[in-house]
């Protein structure tokens, strides 16, 4: 049995304009010491799809099918179920450190607390435990650290701390939402080398959640690319990023400033992404497309196993020959 | 392609920006501290070239660019436009050399005043030096300029809340062109995009700035952008220069350890390359610009760093080939 299985994940959204729908049918899976990386820019629904699993959802949100994790579907769940699981088995590393630790307590309260509620620990033994982690994180004076409050603590230090508490429990997957966005690129190679060593210690799934393919490829080893609420394509690393078939994906990694290779022009993606409250009749990728076709308006492609590897699904009218043909082409 | 035969549009020699402040805690009569924001930065900056400015959040990138407008104003140095030091100018000379350069901000949204049009942010800078034009030829010139920078006319009676990130800071651009300045000063203008969008807004900035032959101080905290933009880049660490360099040189032998570092720490989206690179780590945290290291101020987390590091203050150095470092120990 997988460890987290999901299957065709839909999150909608009641508002004054009506309903709008953030993510559209959503599978994957996710076994031990994997990690998955959820690529896709603002408004593309990776963080609606997690946020879900997490039961996070803001209170106009509805969701609709399926999220096991060992078997139990997560999105049918009371909220007292679902809070034996959630920060203990589950838990989440969130983008802003700021605004995602409790200003008014100290970084002590906040991670005793987790273990309290969960564990049963006491005050002492939690904190004992709470410092190990601190220590764990590469927090200098850990134990004189941990009574402070937020604002004491740097940017890159505050996301340490927001790591440790999501790792207090040990937990067996880990959702983080995008946790280095905000931090220097020195600070995020702190930090993606820590999640590295954490996931080799204690062999935690990791769900990543970047707008970020240099992230991606350094951690993850499956893929999913989001756009307009549907998955464009997904597979393993290697295949998406040295024979991407879909346009998008192509595209996001023709856009991409890159230290590799000489200061030429950037390949643009033209155009601005979809309203979701008016979401096109066709591929959500059609307007901004190169390889547009008449049906690519009309008819919704659906997610298929691709012609040139069976392990990767994508979603384009386009053969995959044609366009990988095209990219190979290009870059010679 | 930037003529340094010529004379310098842009010269900025040993510039300074330092704050007093106070301690929160301290005696009313206890002596204000200072903070070091920009200690000593000089460069020249020729006509159509671009110079890209790097260095983490805290080094002082930004309020170099708000000294060289007088936003912030500089406390030493000089600041020399043309030949004429702006910092010994009045209020009248510093208006009339606004007209020449111009700035395009971070936040595309919050620089925009919400409650005016499109047409009357983009004509502001032409109502206020140029009030000699009839409001039919600002229009005309509106008009012109939104064409350019790839906003449709039928947009022009909208206010920003209507208008993506992307399409907000081409307003931004509009703005700043509109009186066909010699300079603009970009400062972090695309780092709130997505990387579709960033493409689209670094390859108009690129084809405005061949068209018009401006000249470009592009202000990122990424290495990765600035090289697909500019022609030597500048480093800085805490208020200091490490590395000032030709784009080639820089990113093929960077002379200084913290570039280095700086390098190392992007992520490169290959898996390959990504998954065996050899990442040089830097160890601890900013120190306090308040309390800045003694000799270097990177000697602390430096991984080359010796005894004289703590001793000898560095002074930018030619190493030949046009790279300047501030390492104790670079050889040329």
């Amino acid at each position: 049995m997988s460890l987290l299985k999901v299957r065709n994940l839909g999150v909608q959204f009641q508002t004054n304009d009506g309903i709008v729908s953030a993510v559209n049918g959503v599978n994957f899976e996710l076994e031990r010491g994997q990690t998955l990386g959820i690529v896709g820019e603002s408004g593309s629904g990776k963080s609606q799809t997690v946020l879900a699993l997490m039961g996070l959802l803001a209170k106009n949100g509805q969701t609709n099918g399926e999220a096991l994790y060992k078997g139990q579907n997560l999105l049918s769940m009371s909220a007292k179920e679902l809070n034996g699981i959630r920060g203990d088995r589950l838990s989440m590393i969130f983008q802003d450190p700021m605004t995602s630790l409790n200003p008014y307590l100290t970084v002590e309260r906040q991670m005793t607390e987790v273990l309290e509620l969960h564990k049963g620990m006491t005050r002492r033994e939690a904190k004992k435990r709470a410092i190990e982690l601190l220590e764990a994180v590469r927090i200098p004076e850990a134990a004189r650290r941990i009574d402070m409050y937020p604002h004491e603590f740097s940017g890159g230090m505050r996301q340490r701390v927001m790591i440790a508490m999501a790792l207090l429990c040990e937990p067996e997957v880990l959702i983080a939402d995008e946790p280095t966005t905000a931090l220097d690129v020195t600070v995020q190679a702190q930090i993606l080398q820590l999640l590295k060593d954490l996931q080799r210690d204690f062999g935690t799934a990791i769900v990543m959640i970047t707008h970020d393919l240099g992230v991606v490829a350094g951690l993850c080893e499956k893929v999913l690319v989001m756009y307009g609420g549907r998955v464009m394509e997904q597979g393993d690393a290697d295949s998406l990023f040295y024979r991407a078939s879909h346009p998008y994906t192509i595209g996001l990694l023709g856009a991409l400033p890159r230290l590799d290779h000489d200061g030429s022009e950037l390949v643009s993606i033209p155009g601005n992404p979809p309203n979701m409250a008016q979401p096109p009749k066709g591929c959500p990728f059609a307007e901004r497309c190169s390889h547009v076709s008449n049906r690519c308006a009309t008819e919704l492609p659906p997610l298929m196993p691709a012609e040139h590897d069976g392990r990767v699904l994508r979603a384009c009218h386009k053969s995959a020959h044609e366009l990988i043909d095209i990219r190979e082409v290009a870059h010679a | 392609m930037p003529d340094h035969a010529q004379q310098p549009l842009l010269s900025v020699r040993n510039v300074k920006v330092h704050f007093q402040v106070k301690n929160s805690n301290a005696w009313p009569w206890t002596p204000k501290k200072t903070l070091k924001a920009v200690d000593g930065v000089s460069f020249d900056l020729y006509p159509g070239e671009t110079l890209g400015v790097v260095g983490e959040s805290g080094c002082g990138k930004s309020t170099l660019s708000r000294a060289i407008l007088n936003l912030i104003p500089a406390t030493g140095g000089e600041i020399v436009w043309m030949g004429r030091d702006l910092r010994r100018g009045s209020d009248q000379d510093w208006l009339h050399v606004r007209k020449d350069i111009q700035m395009i901000f971070q936040d595309p949204l919050a620089s925009l005043n919400p409650r005016m049009t499109v047409a009357q942010i983009i004509g502001e800078p032409l109502r206020v030096h140029r009030p000699e034009l009839s409001a039919d030829e600002v229009m005309k010139r509106v008009k012109a300029m939104m064409a350019k920078v790839g906003l449709r006319e039928q947009m022009i009676n909208r206010y920003p809340h209507e208008f993506s990130g992307g399409q907000c800071q081409r307003i931004g651009i509009a703005r700043a062109l509109i009186l066909e300045p010699k300079l603009i000063i970009c400062d972090e203008p695309v780092s709130a995009l997505d990387v579709s969008i960033q493409a689209q807004i670094i390859n108009l900035l690129k084809a405005l700035q061949r068209e018009m032959g401006l000249a470009l101080i592009f202000i990122a905290h990424d290495l990765a952008v600035v090289k697909h933009i500019s022609d030597r880049i500048l480093v800085m660490y805490l208020g200091r220069e490490m590395e000032l360099a030709e784009k080639q040189a820089l990113y093929a032998r960077p002379s200084h350890p913290y570039t280095r570092a700086l390098l190392s720490a992007i992520p490169i989206p290959d898996p390959r390359l990504e998954k065996n690179k050899q990442i040089q780590i830097l160890q601890g945290d900013l120190p306090s610009p308040i309390n800045p290291p003694s000799g270097c101020v990177f000697r602390t987390r430096c991984p080359q760093a010796q005894e004289r590091c703590a001793q000898e203050v560095p002074v930018l150095k030619s190493l030949g080939g046009g790279t300047h470092s501030s390492c104790l120990l670079a050889q040329a």
